[in-house]
């Protein structure tokens, strides 16, 4: 299903193309082999521009699902998604900085994701230090905290979009907070992929202890399962993760909200099943996701989140209605 | 195995809310903590379960401080059921039973599945295993509760307020096969006639200090219930069962 959706990404685009001839270049890329001086322009749309964004997009969209799972067991809360902690918020305002007033541009290409993922840091380690309290971390102020620094950011960003002069780059920088996989190219794909890779890894191993987690703290103690230092590590784990992911595309909204909610309808509450499908889901939602902004209003791009919350508000709903779930109470 | 709490203190923003209480249970009994609300009962079962760390003194599981064991292997040898009973998302009543396994190496599917299904037999809520977890009433979440401490296979069972939201006839089947489980159990309760019947041993907690010990007929006298409890109690005989069960009267009319 990803494979294909993968592929179905590359083909569909602004530029039309025969499938064969997709599939031809895709596989002279992957193997490097040679091609005529015809296809050299089709070869670049396919191979430097389409093909980077579309793993990208599959790395993005199995973080944020992935991420999702975490940060919803780590506040414990059904609404939480990854930009809850204030990562995304604090992240666009290393962005702006970028877009805007052209800060750190002895970067070059990577000031934007460096400057994102720096803002994000620091967002985190701000969260961190005011959310932590002899007791250790609790899940209300994560949420708390989180909620309100991140509205102190958007305060931030919006000042600075209101100061700047040009108004191609405000654009650019409300095209950024609604998150884009435009800028994707392969140089981003393999830091992100590992970084998300190895998020979800952990994750997995832990399955078993976050299932304990979302029982209770004192029932994870009897566990055998230390809520506060579990806590600690998946706030670490979720920071790397959102921040790189954040760094490489924007903030792109309801992947992670909704596809921990989408996979638990389907595969039931236990995080070994749910850290399982959830990331593969997040994937091929945003793939697909990503295509029809290409698509629908070629050759202008529609925002990705717009098309996400287009795809997964019905989806969403339909499967409510449809089963139990315990957000709905029965 | 032998739990014993030596000299355990607990206090919060200045308040001693355990204040020194040193107290043990042998092998294999029923050792019952009985006291008014707010008499530390609770504060010290999680000092037991490893929720809480004493601020002072230690509890031992056979001569071991379980807060210097790893995590899983305190929870190899001590279960709890908690006073809380939340869960965040709709797991099945299989699935939570078996997280009891959870703290367990060399583990096997096929294994694991045979002791799940032994402590919801034991728990008596076998039918209700593939039921959603927060579907359940709050009697049978608790025994589902039970159930999955049973599947941690512990030497030492730590029970808070077991009988909570159990209809009698529950009350009286869950307490009896908590006794036949096999472990050493330290359970606090709040029905002293249930504690009367029930517990090899009582101690009794009163403003975070034990006050009594002992077996249930000596410890619960009408002058320490009136000092401790405020009321009035009449001490009779079970006609059926010979056990010391009480009536009460507020102390003051």
């Amino acid at each position: 299903m990803l494979a294909l959706s993968l592929v179905c990404g590359v083909g569909l685009g602004a530029t039309g193309m025969g499938w064969g001839q997709v599939l031809r270049l895709m596989w002279a890329g992957l193997s490097g082999g040679s091609l005529g001086a015809g296809d050299v322009g089709a070869y670049t749309i396919v191979w430097e521009i389409r093909f980077p964004r579309v793993v990208l997009a599959a790395v993005v969209g199995a973080g944020l699902a992935a991420v999702g799972v975490a940060v919803q067991a780590l506040v414990r809360n059904a609404l939480a998604d990854p930009f809850v902690l204030g990562i995304s918020s604090g992240a666009a305002v290393g962005a702006n900085a970028v877009i805007l007033f052209g800060a750190l541009a002895g970067l070059g290409v990577w000031a934007l994701s460096f400057s994102a993922f720096v803002s994000a840091l620091a967002a985190t380690l701000l969260v961190y230090a005011v959310a932590r309290s002899p007791l250790g971390l609790s899940p209300l102020r994560l949420v708390l905290t989180g909620t309100a620094l991140a509205y102190g950011f958007q305060a931030v960003t919006t000042v600075m979009v209101f100061g700047a002069e040009r108004g191609e780059a405000a654009r650019a920088a409300m095209m950024w907070l609604l998150g884009s996989l435009g800028g994707a190219t392969w140089p981003k794909v393999p830091l992100a992929a590992t970084t998300v890779l190895a998020g979800w890894l952990w994750l997995k191993l832990r399955a078993g202890a976050l299932d304990a987690l979302s029982m209770g703290d004192e029932t994870s103690a009897a566990l055998g399962v230390p809520p506060h230092r579990l806590r600690r590590e998946l706030f670490v784990v979720t920071a790397a993760v959102t921040g790189t992911v954040v760094a490489v595309s924007g903030a792109i909204g309801f992947v992670g909200l909704m596809v921990p909610h989408l996979v638990r309808m389907l595969v039931g509450a236990s995080h070994t099943r749910v850290l399982a499908v959830a990331p593969l889901t997040g994937a091929v939602l945003l793939v697909w996701a990503d295509i029809l902004s290409r698509v629908l209003l070629a050759p202008t791009e529609l925002p990705v989140g717009v098309v996400t919350a287009a795809l997964g508000v019905p989806a969403f709903l339909l499967l409510m209605r449809r089963g139990g779930h315990a957000l709905t109470g029965r | 195995m032998r739990l014993d709490i030596e000299g355990v203190s607990v206090e919060v923003a200045g308040t001693r809310l355990v204040d020194e209480v040193t107290l043990g249970a042998a092998t294999g009994t029923f050792v019952g903590l009985v006291g008014p609300n707010g008499s530390g009962k609770s504060t010290l079962l999680r000092c037991v379960y490893r929720a809480r760390r004493p601020d002072a003194g230690v509890v031992r599981v056979e001569s071991e401080d379980v807060h210097r064991m790893a995590p899983r292997a305190a929870a190899r040898l001590l279960a709890a059921l908690p006073q809380e009973s939340a869960a965040d998302f709709d797991f099945t009543v299989t699935e939570v039973v078996a997280m009891g396994r959870l703290p367990h190496r060399e583990r096997t599917a096929a294994g694991d599945r045979q002791i799940v299904l032994r402590s919801l037999e034991q728990a008596g809520v076998a039918h209700l295993a593939t039921r959603g977890f927060l579907s359940l009433s709050g009697g049978e979440k608790q025994r589902v509760l039970i159930a999955r401490a049973l599947t941690q296979q512990p030497r030492v069972l730590v029970l808070d307020e077991p009988t909570n939201h159990l209809d009698i006839a529950h009350q009286l089947d869950v307490l009896r096969r908590v006794r036949t489980s096999g472990p050493t159990v330290l359970a606090a309760l709040h029905d002293l006639n249930l504690a009367a019947a029930h517990c090899d041993r009582l101690h009794v907690l009163h403003g975070g200090r034990v006050v009594a010990s002992g077996p249930p007929a000596e410890v619960l006298s009408p002058a320490l219930l009136a000092e401790v409890f405020g009321v009035r109690a009449h001490r009779v005989r079970h006609p059926g069962t010979g056990a010391t069960q009480f009536l009460f009267d507020p102390l003051t009319p």
